[in-house]
C-alpha cells in the first residue's frame, strides 16, 4: 500500500526527535557544573536527591553590580560547588522581586529607607562600591578626552543644550573636535539604581540645572530608554553622536569612549578604581545603621569621582528556608573577604573589612528562621 | 459597476451571483480612456507585484542571510556544549543549557497543549460541528489565537508564578501551552474536515465504535496534515520569548532535576529566547555574537523543520 | 458528490453519516461516551482557557481600574515615581507603529496576492508562497536583533540625513518632533519591521480569499478584453473585498500585540506623544515586557494589568471583525474559507 513509505518518513522523524531527546537528557544528567573559564567543577549528577544544603541561590536586580557578581559566582562555583543564578533586570525589579519573596536576594543601587525597610520587613547591606561613569559615541574623540562639567551634563539630559558643538561644552574642551549636529540621549527604560545615583548627582551638583528629581524612574525630559547598563551601552554603541551613562565595568570592558567630570573639588577626574575609593572613603558607615543607606554622590577629595554609588543586597528578615538564607549569606560573606581581587580586576571598589564586619555583626543576626539567626 | 444600471442579479442558494457581476458596458470600447493607457496601467500595476514579490523575499532572505554571517562566526562545539558564560572578561562559553532547556519546556508545553488541541479539535470536527456550543468554541479560539503572547506571560505570572514565590520552567511551558491550545485545535479540525465523510460512514457501518473510526480511520487517514499542524506548533512556540520573561526568567546553569532551586518545577530554567534577548541587548561583542548564533540555531530549527514537514507531508498537495 | 452527505444534522449530537450500526447487548460499550466527554471537555477547555484569561485580567486589573479611573486613557505620561499611571503615549505609540505598518504592508501584500494568484505559474506561486509564509515563522526576536544591529545605524546614520535633505524633512508627522534621538530608534523603525512581520499573514489571507473568486467570472472578464489588472480590480477585489478587510484586521491584531521586536526598537519614551514617525515613543507591549518585573507599587502592577486588559480587549475585537468579515467572503462566493 503506498501508506508505506509515509510510513517509513515517519519513523524517521520520531527516531530523530527521539535522538535529539535523549541526548538532550543525558546532556542534561551527565554534565555538572561547569563553570565557564573551564574550571572543572564537582560534577553534580542532575538525578540525584538535593542534598540538605542549598546548592543554588537565585538573586535579581541591580546591573551595575552584574558583572561583578556574575564573576563571583561563576568562581564561587568552582570553589563550592554552589550556584548563584543572577538576573540582571534593574535595581526596580530586584526590590520587586525580593518584595515578592521569588528571589533568595535582591541587588539594589537604590537603597531603601529604614521605614521601607520595615514596612517589607527587609534587611539591606552594602556589597561594592563602584562608579556611574558617561560613555559617548563619538567620532575623533578619545577615551578620556570629554570633559563635562555637573552644569552641562545637566543641561545635556534636560534638553537644553542639543549640539555637541555648543559653546558651552567647546569652552571646557579646547582642542577636542566637536561635530555640529546633535546630542542624542540615552537613558534607561526600566526601574534603575543607576539612574538614581546619577540623578541624585545631578540634583546635588547641578541643582539649578537639573529640574527632572532623583529616582529610579523618572520623567525623562528627553532620551531614548535602554534596558539594564547593557541596553545603554549597546544603544551607545549603535547610535552614533549618542551619550549614555552606565556603571564603570560596562564602558571599560567594552572599551567605549568615556568623559572626564568636574568634582566638588573643582578638580576634572577620570573614572578609575582610585577615584571611586577616593569618594567612597568619605561614607561614615556607622552612622548609616541600621539600614545603611548611604550616598555616595559629589563627594569631596581631590581625587574623587563625583558619581559614585554602592550596591545594595536586600534580604527577608524572615527566611522561609534556613538552608537557602545561610547559602546566600555564606556566598556574601565569601564575596567579602575573597572577593576583593576579582572586584578590582573589574574596577570596582570592595567594601572595607572593617564596613562589612559592621554589616555581619548589625544587620546579618536580623536575618532569621523563626527567631534564629541563619549565619554564621 | 455604474450605479445608475443596477440591474437584478439573479442570485443561486448560498447568494452567489449566477452571471457575471461586471456589466458589458464597462468594458465598451472607452471613449476616454485609449485601450493602450489601460494597459500601461495594467504593466505599472504588474510591475508593482514583481517588485512586491521582489521585495519580500529580499526582506525575507537578508534576515536569514544575516543572521547566517553573523551567527556562523560563533557556532562551534564549545556553543553546543558549554553552559551560557557568566563572565564577562573571557570569550568562553556558549548556549548548551538554554538550547537544551528550550526543548524541555516546549516539549512540555507539547504534552499539555497538543493531546488536549487534538481531543479539542476531534470535538469540534465530529461531534460539535455547526451546533451552537461548538460555533462559540471554534470562534473563541480563533479569537485567542491572535492574543498577544505577552498577555499570555502576564496570565501565567498572575496564576502560577506569583502564588508559589516562585519562577519555574513549568510556568513558561504553561504559557506556551496556552498559546499553542488553540492553534492545535483548530489545526485538528481543518484537517479531520478534509477526510471525506465515507471513511467514517464505513468505519461505523462495519460496527466500529465511534471512537475506533475516529481515532482509527479518520485520523490515520489524516495523519500527515496533523503531524504537520502539531509541527508547526511546536516550532511556533519555541521561539517565544514574551510569555517566559516573567514565568521563567533564565539559568546560567544546567536544569537539575525536577524540583528544587534549579530544577524544572522549583525555578528558573535556562532558555534559549531570553538568553539570546539578554546578550544581544548587552554591550560584549563576545555575547552579542554567541546571540547571532542561537539566532541561527532557532532559525534553522524553524525554517528547517516548517520545510521538512512540507516536503514529506504535502507533497503532492495545494 | 456521489453519496448523499447530511452537512446540517438534526441535532448537534446526531453522528455524522449513517446511524450507528451497532449490535445491542452483549459488549459494554464505555469507550464512545467516554471519547465523547473527554472531546466535549477539551473543546470546552478552550473556552475555558479564554474566559479564565479575560477573568484573571479583569480581576488584578480592578483595582486600578476602579483607582486610576480614566486617567489612564487621558493622561500622557507613564511616570510611576511621580504614581502618575497615564497610557496615552504607550497607545499613540501602539496605533502610530501600527499605522506605518500597516501602510507598508497592505498594499505589499495585495500586489503579491495578486501575482501568487495571477500573474505566475502555479508551481512558482507556491514557493514564492512559502517563502514569504517563512517570514511568518521567524521568531520575533530575531526581528528585533536585525532591527538593532542593522537597521537602526541604517536608518540613524544614512536614511535620516538623507530624508531631512528632501523637501519631505519638512512635512508635519516626518519634521522631528521635541523628542527626536537620530530616528534610528523609532516609531518609524518599529512600524517597518512590523510590516514584514504582518505581512505574511495578510499575504496569505488576501491569497486564499483571491482564489475563492469563481474562474467563470474572471474569465468573463478576461473574454471581454478587460486586462489582468481590471480583472482584478474590477472583480476579484469586489468579490473579495470583505476577505481582504479580514485580513487586514488579522495583521491588525498581530500588529497590535507584537513584543519583542518593537521593545527593541521603539525607543521607550514613555512621558510624550510622538510629534513626528521618527520620535521615539513606546507600545502597550513593549510598556509591560520593559516595566513589569519591577512594579513594586500594587497599583503600578494593576495599571500595567490593565494595559494588558485594553490590549487584550481590542485584539479581540479585531480579532471578531476579521471573522466577520471573512465569512461574507464565503457567504459571497459560495464557498468556504
Amino acid at each position: 500500500m503506498k501508506t508505506t513509505s509515509r510510513s517509513w518518513r515517519l519513523l524517521l522523524l520520531a527516531t530523530a526527535v527521539l535522538a535529539i531527546a535523549a541526548l538532550g537528557v543525558a546532556g542534561c544528567g551527565g554534565s555538572g557544573t561547569t563553570d565557564a573559564g573551564g574550571v572543572p567543577a564537582p560534577a553534580i549528577s542532575g538525578f540525584t536527591p538535593q542534598p540538605m544544603a542549598a546548592d543554588t541561590i537565585l538573586g535579581a536586580g541591580a546591573s551595575f553590580p552584574a558583572p561583578l557578581y556574575m564573576k563571583w559566582g561563576s568562581d564561587y562555583n568552582g570553589v563550592s560547588g554552589v550556584k548563584l543564578n543572577y538576573q540582571s533586570i534593574g535595581s526596580g525589579g530586584g526590590i520587586a522581586a525580593i518584595e515578592a519573596k521569588t528571589v533568595d536576594f535582591g541587588a539594589s543601587d537604590a537603597p531603601l529607607e529604614q521605614a521601607e525597610l520595615e514596612a517589607n520587613g527587609l534587611a539591606q547591606f552594602p556589597m561594592v562600591v563602584g562608579g556611574v561613569v558617561l560613555v559617548v559615541n563619538l567620532d575623533g574623540v578619545a577615551d578620556g578626552q570629554l570633559k563635562l562639567t555637573s552644569d552641562l551634563l545637566a543641561g545635556i539630559y534636560m534638553g537644553t543644550i542639543t549640539t555637541w558643538n555648543d559653546p558651552a561644552i567647546a569652552k571646557v574642551n579646547p582642542g577636542v573636535t566637536l561635530p555640529a549636529t546633535k546630542i542624542y540621549v540615552v537613558h534607561r527604560s526600566d526601574g534603575s539604581g543607576t539612574t538614581w545615583i546619577l540623578t541624585h548627582y545631578l540634583t546635588d551638583a547641578a541643582g539649578s540645572v537639573w529640574t527632572a528629581g532623583a529616582d529610579k524612574e523618572i520623567a525623562w525630559p528627553v532620551g531614548v530608554g535602554g534596558k539594564g547598563n547593557e541596553g545603554v551601552a549597546a544603544s551607545v554603541q549603535q547610535l552614533s553622536g549618542s551619550i549614555g551613562y552606565v556603571e564603570y565595568a560596562y564602558a571599560k570592558q567594552t572599551g567605549m569612549t568615556t568623559a572626564q567630570l568636574q568634582n566638588k573639588d573643582g578638580q576634572w577626574v577620570k573614572p578609575s578604581i582610585a577615584s571611586f575609593s577616593s569618594a567612597a572613603s568619605n561614607a561614615d558607615w556607622k552612622a548609616s545603621l541600621p539600614s545603611m543607606y548611604m550616598v555616595l554622590v559629589n563627594q569631596p577629595g581631590a581625587d574623587s569621582w563625583p558619581i559614585t554609588g554602592a550596591s545594595f543586597i536586600l534580604m527577608q528578615k524572615d527566611q522561609a528556608d534556613a538552608a537557602r538564607g545561610k547559602a546566600a549569606l555564606e556566598f556574601f560573606n565569601w564575596g567579602y573577604t575573597n572577593g576583593a581581587d576579582a572586584a578590582t580586576a573589574l574596577d570596582y571598589v570592595p567594601i572595607p573589612a572593617d564596613v562589612y564586619k559592621l554589616a555581619q555583626d548589625q544587620v546579618w543576626p536580623t536575618i532569621t528562621v523563626s527567631g534564629t539567626p541563619v549565619w554564621p | 459597476m455604474n450605479s445608475h444600471r443596477r440591474q437584478a442579479i439573479e442570485r443561486g442558494a448560498g447568494g452567489a451571483p449566477l452571471c457575471a457581476v461586471a456589466d458589458v458596458r464597462d468594458f465598451a470600447p472607452p471613449r476616454r480612456r485609449s485601450i493602450a493607457r489601460r494597459k500601461a496601467t495594467d504593466l505599472v500595476v504588474k510591475g508593482f507585484s514583481w517588485i512586491g514579490a521582489s521585495v519580500g523575499i529580499a526582506v525575507m532572505a537578508f534576515i536569514v542571510w544575516e543572521v547566517v554571517v553573523r551567527g556562523a562566526a560563533a557556532l562551534n562545539v564549545a556553543f553546543f556544549t558549554q553552559p551560557t558564560p557568566m563572565d564577562v572578561t573571557t570569550n568562553a562559553g556558549g548556549f548548551a543549557n538554554a538550547i537544551l532547556g528550550t526543548i524541555v519546556i516546549t516539549g512540555v508545553a507539547a504534552l499539555i497543549a497538543i493531546p488536549m488541541g487534538f481531543m479539542g479539535g476531534v470535538y469540534l470536527a465530529e461531534f460539535g460541528r455547526n451546533g451552537r456550543i461548538a460555533t462559540g468554541v471554534r470562534m473563541i479560539a480563533n479569537v485567542v489565537m491572535g492574543v498577544p503572547s505577552i498577555i499570555v506571560g502576564v496570565f501565567a505570572f498572575a496564576t502560577i508564578v506569583k502564588p508559589v514565590h516562585h519562577y519555574s520552567g513549568f510556568a513558561g511551558s504553561v504559557a506556551l501551552a496556552f498559546i499553542m491550545l488553540p492553534v492545535m485545535a483548530r489545526t485538528t479540525e481543518d484537517i479531520l474536515n478534509l477526510v471525506p465523510n465515507e471513511l467514517r460512514e464505513s468505519g461505523l457501518a462495519m460496527g466500529a465504535p465511534r471512537w475506533k473510526v475516529t481515532l482509527g480511520v479518520v485520523c490515520k487517514a489524516a495523519r500527515g496534515g496533523l503531524i504537520t499542524g502539531a509541527s508547526l506548533a511546536i516550532v511556533r512556540v519555541a521561539g517565544e520569548t514574551a510569555p517566559l520573561l516573567f514565568t521563567v526568567l533564565s539559568s546560567p546553569y544546567w536544569m537539575t532535576g525536577l524540583f528544587g532551586p534549579g530544577g524544572f518545577f522549583g525555578g528558573p530554567v535556562a532558555n534559549l529566547t531570553k538568553t539570546i534577548y539578554d546578550f544581544s541587548s548587552s554591550p560584549y561583542p563576545h555575547w552579542q555574537e554567541l546571540a547571532w548564533a542561537g539566532a541561527l540555531v532557532i532559525i534553522i530549527a524553524v525554517l528547517g523543520m516548517n520545510i521538512l514537514v512540507r516536503l514529506i507531508f504535502q507533497r503532492g498537495k495545494k | 458528490m456521489s453519496t448523499v452527505e447530511f452537512d446540517a444534522p438534526t441535532s448537534p449530537s446526531a453522528p455524522r453519516g449513517a446511524a450507528q450500526a451497532a449490535p445491542r447487548g452483549h459488549r459494554l460499550r464505555l469507550g464512545d461516551p467516554i471519547f465523547r466527554v473527554v472531546a466535549t471537555a477539551c473543546g470546552l477547555a478552550l473556552a475555558a482557557a479564554m474566559f479564565g484569561l479575560a477573568g484573571v485580567l479583569i480581576y488584578n486589573s480592578w483595582p486600578a481600574i476602579s483607582g486610576l479611573g480614566t486617567s489612564v486613557l487621558t493622561t500622557v505620561a507613564w511616570s510611576p515615581v511621580d504614581h502618575q499611571y497615564g497610557a496615552l503615549a504607550a497607545l499613540a505609540g501602539t496605533f502610530l507603529s501600527t499605522l506605518v505598518a500597516m501602510v507598508i504592508a497592505v498594499p505589499l501584500a495585495l500586489v503579491i496576492a495578486l501575482l501568487l494568484v495571477e500573474l505566475v505559474h502555479p508551481a512558482v506561486a507556491h514557493v514564492v508562497g512559502t517563502a514569504i509564509e517563512m517570514l511568518a515563522a521567524i521568531p520575533s526576536i530575531i526581528f528585533g536583533m536585525v532591527g538593532i544591529f542593522v537597521i537602526v545605524p541604517f536608518i540613524q546614520d544614512k536614511f535620516m540625513p538623507w530624508l531631512m535633505g528632501t523637501p519631505l524633512g519638512n512635512l508635519p508627522g516626518i519634521k522631528p518632533g521635541e523628542q527626536f534621538q537620530g530616528g534610528g530608534v523609532s516609531i518609524f523603525t518599529a512600524g517597518v519591521v512590523l510590516a514584514f512581520m504582518v505581512l505574511p499573514y495578510i499575504t496569505a489571507v488576501s491569497r486564499d480569499v483571491l482564489r475563492m473568486v469563481p474562474q467563470v467570472t474572471k474569465e468573463a472578464g478576461y473574454g471581454m478584453g478587460s486586462t489582468t489588472w481590471e480583472v482584478m480590480h474590477k472583480i476579484s477585489l469586489r468579490y473579495a473585498n470583505s476577505g481582504i478587510v479580514g485580513a487586514v484586521f488579522i495583521g491588525l491584531g498581530r500588529a497590535l500585540g507584537e513584543t519583542m521586536a518593537v521593545a527593541f526598537l521603539i525607543g521607550s519614551v514613555y512621558t510624550s506623544i510622538p510629534h513626528s514617525l521618527f520620535d521615539p515613543g513606546t507600545s502597550i507591549a513593549s510598556l509591560i515586557a520593559n516595566t513589569f518585573s519591577e512594579a513594586t507599587d500594587k497599583i503600578q502592577v494593576s495599571a500595567l494589568i490593565e494595559l494588558g486588559l485594553i490590549l487584550f480587549l481590542i485584539t479581540v475585537v479585531f480579532q471578531i471583525l476579521a471573522q466577520v468579515w471573512l465569512r461574507r467572503v464565503q457567504r459571497a462566493t459560495g464557498g468556504r474559507a
